[in-house]
């Protein structure tokens, strides 16, 4: 970082002195890069090169503990929860949100309540809510079976006790928490759309599906991508709910990769192998944040 | 003459089935958001043999006040409400002191590598906490802060990106002559950060208080991993803890679970447009 500092100053040196004056602003942002923000990301690097317990010094078994990783079933199995869960999550909360915006963008009368009422579990803490969610799903007494039966006439099943439906059950919970979050962001790039935009358009003879896709669609692909690459990162930090929920069970079928650099580094202290996970974790969402920004030029319109 | 005045009386009608049905939808989807929370505040409401009860009853009579009271009893409620206040103010002071600070140097000090000092700023966002969670573990060992609320607090004392972001794009909005005219008058770098600067942005001041409040107030891991004995617990934390110790008592988890939202929901009816301002801020420039 210090050497990229030197390089841009060589052409520039009256600048030197704005240096000076900007370093008192930014100590505490600085200790904050190194010690709390990047730092520990390459400190993880060099752990998961390590067996560590935090008992014994630690030792240097090189890529071992990623060998270990690729001959676990578990690891696999985690990985293959992790993108179920982001394969469902992702377009989810890029399209659900979407329509609620579109629906609570109308000008009605009370629209404000709703936006609000929309909003509330954002809010509220994943404790709170994966407590009330874990009683909602509760298979004999709970609210959804309950509602399922004497609604719909289906049976309810075993939610959260059984390895087919728990993580699908964490997932629309999460997505019922976190909806609301896209929803505003959706409905600020909506407001900012110019009127006259769709006054043209409809002087041209578009109806409103064609305003949509062509008027609509396009202006908001900024948002729409924005949307996506925080969904993408808060799809990887699947962790309350699983602790809360179902403590990654049943048969491990909710244990995500967050949740799983947690197991190992504070509940077994395998902080080597927990580094590991956690430099995976890393190097999924680099790939897959890099993936989204290169793609992004085929359909993300910047006016 | 009467086909025309039809015609007007269909489009009425029209008009009015279009508002029943778009009230109805948004009813729909509201009553998917409000259940919920009906449901546990009529769950902390009920007996225990009223709870666990097919097909359930929904409203408890007499209701069950005492089971608040109850809870209150069995756990140090009151002490972990304390705790989380304290770490969320603290933190809170500190991070907006802190972004601010650096917002400011950001968005008016010209100096070599500040767009890359930035861009680096705003990668450290992209990494999710667990990340990096185990090497400041060992800071926060090394340091002797395990098992005291430093570890919650401290590390926001020094500028987190969201924050430093926020402020910096509304501190670029602010014209110059401003700064300007109080250097002609002999006003200092701090000077003009702390008294012209920092009084004409309390609203977006206000937006983040709001914003790493709420933040603070619902963390979970940080506590979980920082936290062992009873008395430091944060509410989040504490909740989980009673969870696993009265795992099947509905009416006094869902007391629980109602006592710790309200706080967020009382502060949320309060500044709702600061908590909205930070996402949408966030996002039109993201």
């Amino acid at each position: 970082m210090y050497k990229q500092v030197e390089k841009l100053s060589i052409g520039e040196k009256k600048n030197w002195k704005g240096l000076f004056e900007a370093i008192p602003y930014l100590i505490p942002m600085l200790i904050g890069i190194i010690v709390f923000r990047g730092g520990p990301v390459l400190a993880s690097l060099i752990i998961s090169f390590l067996k560590w317990d935090m008992i014994l010094a630690p030792e240097w078994v090189g890529i071992n503990n990623y060998l270990k990783m690729a001959s676990d079933p578990l690891f696999w199995k985690i990985m293959r929860n992790t993108f179920i869960y982001i394969g469902i999550a992702v377009p989810a909360s890029i399209t659900i949100p979407l329509f609620m915006a579109l629906a609570v963008n109308q000008k009605l009368k009370g629209i404000i309540l709703f936006r609000s009422i929309y909003f509330l579990p954002v809010v509220t803490s994943m404790v709170a809510i994966g407590l009330l969610w874990t009683w909602l799903y509760d298979p004999q007494f709970g609210l959804i079976n309950y509602l399922l039966e004497s609604v719909f006439h289906i049976s309810g099943a075993w939610w959260l006790q059984s390895t087919k439906w728990a993580l699908p059950s964490i997932i629309i919970m999460s997505l019922w928490k976190s909806v609301g979050y896209n929803m505003v962001i959706y409905l600020a790039g909506l407001q900012a759309i110019p009127q006259q935009f769709y006054e043209a358009g409809h002087i041209d003879g578009a109806n409103k599906r064609q305003l949509f896709w062509n008027v609509t669609l396009p202006i908001l692909s900024p948002t729409i991508f924005f949307v996506m690459i925080i969904s993408v990162i808060g799809s990887f930090q699947v962790f309350e709910q699983a602790y809360i929920m179902t403590q990654g069970g049943p048969a491990y079928s909710t244990t995500t990769i967050s949740y799983a650099v947690f197991m190992q580094a504070f509940q077994y202290w395998h902080m080597g192998y927990a580094c590991g996970l956690a430099v995976i974790l890393a190097g999924c969402v680099l790939i897959i944040t890099l993936i989204n920004f290169t793609y992004q030029r085929r359909w993300v319109f910047y006016g | 003459m009467r086909r025309i005045n039809l015609d007007e009386v269909k489009k009425y009608w029209f008009k009015v089935f279009v508002r029943i049905s778009q009230y109805t939808l948004l009813s729909f989807v509201g009553i998917i958001f409000v259940l919920p929370f009906i449901w546990m505040l009529l769950s902390s409401l009920k007996l225990p043999g009223e709870v666990m009860i097919y097909p359930p009853k929904w409203i408890p009579y007499p209701p069950v006040w005492s089971n608040y009271l109850k809870i209150l009893e069995l756990m140090p409620f009151s002490m972990f409400i304390v705790n989380s206040f304290k770490v969320a103010i603290l933190s809170v002071i500190g991070e907006v002191f802190t972004c601010s600070l650096a917002a400011y140097a950001f968005a008016r000090i010209k100096f070599p590598g500040r767009e890359f000092l930035f861009l680096t700023l705003i990668m450290t966002m992209m990494f999710p906490g667990q990340v990096r969670i185990i090497p400041v573990f060992m800071i926060m060992k090394f340091l002797g802060w395990l098992d005291t609320h430093k570890p919650l607090i401290v590390p926001f004392w020094t500028a987190a990106a969201f924050g430093t972001f926020l402020i910096r794009q509304f501190f670029l909005s602010l014209p110059s002559e401003l700064e300007d005219a109080a250097r002609i008058d002999g006003c200092s770098r701090f000077g003009i950060y702390w008294k012209i600067f920092v009084p004409l942005s309390i609203p977006i001041l206000v937006t983040l208080t709001v914003f790493s409040f709420i933040t603070s107030w619902n963390d979970l891991l940080n506590p979980v991993v920082y936290l062992s004995s009873y008395r430091k617990m944060t509410l989040t934390v504490g909740l989980a803890y009673f969870r696993g110790q009265y795992s099947v008592k509905w009416e006094l988890l869902m007391s629980g679970a109602t006592l710790s939202v309200l706080p967020m929901l009382i502060l949320y009816i309060v500044a709702q447009r600061y908590f909205v301002r930070a996402i949408v801020l966030s996002g039109l420039k993201g």
